[in-house]
Order: structure tokens, then C-alpha cells, then sequence
């Protein structure tokens, strides 16, 4: 099943509620054709109102538009924008059997018996419920429900599909498995997706690319990877994984170094308006060398794969290191501490 | 799911019998009275269904004018009740509030009252006034509140709110989401709604006895004419007519009830 691969375009859109308070901020996004776009972040800070904006289940405030390829859907209602959904719940039709959860869209539609039995049947092959058809939602597990919404949602062949929190209804086990799945399923039908969610993991294993935001509009925009590295605010590096931050005085500050454990490391030459970060796992420890910082074991956290070693060091606060199980420091003991220069990140605050 | 072993509490066991019997015992009473030959004498003067013949003879079409005026109830709170209970949930305005408290007052208000009103408004209506129609627009009013209460609270649900954007985003039309997804989904409150409404109305007494008139009778009423103007046994013979009529009713809606919610349950 071949999808058609629409750009969306969401150019100044903001969403004010009858109460005043601002959803989300002017905001402008486009999603490639095929690309599974996350919007990432906390609750509140805006991603599901973003989503339904496109939906079409929220209007925009005046001035926003949104469009699907050329055509402008802004002032389109939810039933006529042809968008696909999935809800967190999933919202299944509980006195209706699997097949018919599936088929709802094109009935509704006046799509022919016939047809629609190809269609369900085929969507019943993609997403694997093969001898489930005549279940209702109440006998399946979460998994099945899930793959059930994303087979309703794509049977009416939408030009895009927006996912709510897909796995969010799941066990933690299951969650990790199904999100693997749920990927594949969105590249084998090439759909353009929007894609919200809280948890980064999940955006890293589902999105080609991610959309973090913070306080009603969109911080950075970018692949999994270069946020993680390069994250242009503090609040991204922070939300994507655990950040160690090292202070700078007003000297430091202006002679671009960093002071820790009596050295001083060079940062990086983006600009940056105090802190810099580092991911613990790029704190390396060792033996004291010239240019490593001096440092004390405070505190060692073993985790099975990982060890996690909270070190403290002259000019700075405690400092996170995430090492390998093989690590030989113990509470206590004095470590070199060392940065790549290339792994120190300069992020504004959030604030900008 | 019912437990399987409870320790023994003979103490519970006890208070709930007494407490059984306190409740049951009149009522066994009452139709013992209605099959003896005469009850200050008890079961000695003999067993009779004399009582019970009389009864129907005289009171027989009250019991076809309380079961139809009921399925009536149910039919027109179910028409009205349906959609007001949808409009009352998703709407949250003051207006809604205000009007939801409205619809509550005949609940409150004591049925001579609401039956005054409606008196008042319509008694110059002839034929209306001396019809089954007047009846049965009183028993509307004082079961709707409990129809639009009990499914406005299912329609509340979060989830069917889900459910209904959901149904939208698919490309339903209002009339199609609501007959194809709502209705089905609140199915389990409206049997419950309904099993209310016809149990409210065929016990209904006291704005009925205001609204009638004597060729339009129910059978509370009719009930009531026989305990003033009649032997007590057949007054008792009477309670047994009235047992025999809504016992049977309420167990078929209970049943199609409790299979309502064994089917949509989730």
C-alpha cells in the first residue's frame, strides 16, 4: 500500500483559547513529502495544539494557514482535510468488530462493500491482526489496539498522518518493540507523518527528523542526531539526555575558556551567553594528565551496562560521567577528567 | 467477578437477614392478603383468587394503559432525552447549566405541583386534557432529567470525546458520527436511562393522580381508588396485579441491561 506524499506547510500559525491563554506561539514548520516529522517536548508546551491545528480539530488564530502540498486546507473542517489520526487512547469504536474499526472511514465515505473488504483485508495483512477481524477492542492487547488505530487512520488513504502519542498507552517492554515496528510500518506505507510525543526516545526511533519544543513554540528543528550533538539551546540538550552544565565567571567568559580542576579547556567558538554543556557519557576519566582537570569520586551509581560516577573538580559543580562497567574509580578516588574540545556544547538559554 | 472464599460472618449474615426480612415480609404479607378469603381470620377462612377476578374486572385496563403510557415515557425521553443529554454534555456555557437545572425541577418539585401547572396550561384542551396524551406528557417531564442525567454523564466521558473526533477525522458527518458511533457507544446508559424511565413511570403516583381523570387511569391510581373504596383484600389482591405486571417488565430490562453492558464493556 503506496501512499500519496504530501508537504505540509504550517506558516504563522498560533493558537489562542477562549480563556486567553496562548496555546502556541506564531509558528512556522514544513514537513517534507514522506518525512515523519516528531514534535518533541513536555506537556504544555504546545505539540498537541500544534497537531490539531492540523487536524483541523482546532482552528488557527487569523493569519495562520496550513497546506497540504499546494492546496490550502486552513479554513477546511476536520472531516474534509482527508488527514489520518491516531489517539493516544486510540479512540476505537468499542461496539464495533476490528474489521469494521478498520472500515469505518470508507463507509462513511460510501465506499462500496466489495472495496471496502479488499481494503480492510489488505490493511489487515499490513499491520498483522490476520484472525482478529471479528474481535472488538475490549479483547485485544495494546499492541493489537495500536496497530488497529493506525490501520483505521491510513484505510481512508489521508494525505497525512498525525499520530498522538502513539505508544504512550504502553508498557514500558512493549513500548520499545512496537516503536521499532511503528517506524518500519511508516516507511514501508512513505506517508508524510506528525508525529507528537514526550518521550525522545521514541522521536529518535520513529522521526527522520524532530521539532523539540518549549513554551508554546518550536526551540530547534533538525535530525536526531545533530539536536543531540548541537543543540542551539540549553532546554533541547537537556530534554534530549542528561547534560552536565560547567559555569564561566565573567573572566572566562570573555577569554572563551572554561576553568575546572585547576586547567583551562578552550570552548567552542559559537557564541554562548554563560554555561557550556557536556553529555556525561563524553566526560573521559583517567589517570591525571597535563591539560585533564583534577577530580574527586563523590559518588558511584552501578547500572549494570553503565556506571555512573558523580565527580566533583575545582570551580565547578559536581559533574555526571557515564562510564563503561569496567570503569576502575571508586568513591574517593582523585581522576584526570577530560573533554573533547569538539564534544563541549555552547547553548543559549532558553529563554531567546 | 464475584470472590470465591469469603470467611464465614455469621453476624453480617444475621443483620442482613433481619434487615431482608423487615423489607420483604410486607410485602409477602400484602399478597397473602389478596388470595385469603378474609384476612382478619388469615389463611384459616381459605384461599381464593375471587379478589384477583374482581380486580381485573374492574381495574384490567389500567394495567395495558400503565405499560403503555411507560413504553411511551421511554420512547419519547429516549427521542428527547438522547440529543439533550449530547447538547448538554459537550456544551459547558452558563445557559446549559441553567437549563439543565430546569430540567431537573419537576424531580424536585412535588408532582401535584407540576401536575397543577400543567393543569392550569392545558386544561382548557378538552380532548387533550381527558386523553392518555395528557398523562403520558406528565410522566415525560418528570422521567426526562433522569434519562438526560444518566446518559450526558456517559456522553462526559473522555474518551468519547476521543471517540467522536475520531470519527470525524475518518470524515463522518454530525448524523453519522452520532447514530453510527455516539449513540452505540452511550448504548449501555440509554438501556439503564430507560429502565429507569419505566420504572419511575409505572410506579408514578402522585402526579398521575392529579392528571387523571376516570376513563384515564394507571394503575397506581387505580391502586389507590381500591385501598379507599374496596375490601382490603382487594386492595391486596390489587399489589399482587400491580407485582405481576412490573416484576416480570423489570427483569427483562434488567437482563437486556446487564447483557447491554456484558457486550460493550470495556
Amino acid at each position: 500500500m503506496e501512499l500519496e506524499r504530501t508537504r505540509i506547510e504550517i506558516v504563522d500559525c498560533a493558537k489562542t483559547y477562549a480563556d486567553g491563554t496562548r496555546g502556541l506561539k506564531p509558528t512556522t514548520l514544513t514537513v517534507e513529502p514522506g518525512e515523519v516529522l516528531a514534535l518533541l517536548g513536555p506537556s504544555g508546551c504546545g505539540k498537541t495544539t500544534l497537531l490539531r491545528l492540523l487536524a483541523g480539530l482546532e482552528a488557527a488564530d487569523p493569519g495562520g494557514r496550513i497546506l497540504f502540498g499546494d492546496q490550502d486546507v486552513t479554513a477546511r473542517p476536520v472531516e474534509k482535510r482527508n488527514v489520518g489520526m491516531v489517539f493516544q487512547s486510540y479512540a476505537l469504536f468499542p461496539q464495533m468488530t476490528v474489521e469494521a474499526n478498520i472500515g469505518y472511514g470508507l463507509k462513511v465515505r460510501g465506499v462500496a462493500e466489495a472495496e471496502r473488504r479488499r481494503a480492510v483485508g489488505e490493511l489487515v495483512d499490513l499491520v498483522r491482526l490476520n484472525g482478529l477481524e471479528s474481535k472488538r477492542p475490549a479483547e485485544l492487547s495494546g499492541g493489537q489496539r495500536q496497530r488497529v488505530a493506525l490501520a483505521r487512520a491510513v484505510a481512508v488513504r489521508p494525505r497525512v498522518l498525525l499520530l498522538d502519542e502513539p505508544l504512550a498507552a504502553l508498557d514500558a517492554k512493549l513500548k520499545e518493540s512496537l516503536r521499532d515496528e511503528l517506524a518500519e510500518l511508516l516507511r514501508r506505507l512513505g506517508i508524510t507523518a506528525v508525529h507528537v510525543t514526550h518521550d525522545q526516545h521514541e522521536a529518535f526511533a520513529i522521526a527522520d527528523r524532530l521539532a523539540v519544543m518549549h513554551g508554546g513554540s518550536i526551540v530547534q528543528v533538525g535530525r536526531a542526531e545533530t539536536l543531540y550533538r548541537a543543540p542551539t539551546h540549553a532546554f533541547v540538550a537537556d530534554f534530549l539526555g542528561r547534560v552536565n552544565r560547567l559555569e564561566r565567571d565573567a573572566d572566562a567568559l570573555a577569554r572563551g575558556v572554561v576553568k575546572i580542576g585547576g586547567v583551562e579547556w578552550s570552548c567552542p567558538s559559537r557564541s554562548s551567553d554563560g554555561g557550556v554543556l557536556v553529555r556525561p557519557e563524553d566526560v573521559q576519566l583517567g589517570p591525571h594528565r597535563p591539560d585533564w582537570a583534577l577530580a574527586t569520586v563523590r559518588h558511584r551509581t552501578f547500572l549494570g551496562e553503565r556506571i555512573h560516577l558523580r565527580v566533583e573538580a575545582d570551580g565547578q559543580s559536581s559533574l555526571l560521567a557515564d562510564v563503561p562497567p569496567d570503569s576502575p574509580f571508586r568513591v574517593g578516588d582523585t581522576v584526570g577528567v577530560w573533554v573533547a574540545p569538539e564534544r563541549l556544547i555552547a547553548a543559549m538559554e532558553t529563554d531567546a | 467477578m464475584r470472590a470465591t472464599a469469603q470467611p464465614p460472618a455469621p453476624l453480617l449474615f444475621a443483620v442482613t437477614l433481619v434487615v431482608a426480612l423487615f423489607m420483604v415480609v410486607p410485602i409477602l404479607v400484602s399478597v397473602m392478603a389478596g388470595l385469603v378469603v378474609n384476612y382478619s381470620s388469615g389463611l384459616k377462612s381459605g384461599l381464593t383468587l375471587r379478589w384477583l377476578a374482581q380486580v381485573w374486572e374492574t381495574y384490567g385496563d389500567t394495567v395495558a394503559a400503565s405499560l403503555l403510557i411507560a413504553a411511551g415515557s421511554v420512547f419519547a425521553t429516549v427521542v428527547l432525552g438522547v440529543p439533550c443529554a449530547y447538547m448538554l454534555a459537550r456544551n459547558r456555557s452558563r445557559a446549559a447549566r441553567a437549563f439543565e437545572e430546569v430540567l431537573t425541577l419537576p424531580v424536585a418539585v412535588p408532582g401535584l405541583a407540576t401536575a397543577l401547572a400543567l393543569i392550569l396550561v392545558y386544561g382548557q384542551m378538552a380532548s387533550f386534557r381527558q386523553s392518555f396524551a395528557f398523562i403520558l406528557v406528565g410522566h415525560i417531564v418528570f422521567t426526562l432529567p433522569f434519562m438526560v442525567r444518566t446518559v450526558s454523564a456517559a456522553f462526559e466521558r473522555g474518551d468519547l470525546v476521543a471517540l467522536e473526533e475520531a470519527a470525524r477525522t475518518l470524515g463522518a458527518s454530525f448524523p453519522q458520527r452520532f447514530l453510527g458511533v455516539l449513540v452505540p457507544a452511550v448504548f449501555p446508559a440509554i438501556v439503564a436511562g430507560c429502565l429507569m424511565v419505566f420504572t419511575l413511570s409505572i410506579g408514578e403516583f402522585n402526579l398521575t393522580w392529579m392528571l387523571r381523570t376516570p376513563l384515564t387511569r394507571t394503575l397506581p391510581v387505580g391502586l389507590a381508588d381500591s385501598y379507599a373504596s374496596m375490601r382490603i383484600e382487594v386492595g391486596s389482591a390489587y399489589t399482587l396485579v400491580f407485582l405481576a405486571v412490573v416484576l416480570p417488565a423489570l427483569w427483562a430490562l434488567q437482563t437486556l441491561a446487564a447483557a447491554m453492558q456484558k457486550r460493550y464493556g470495556t
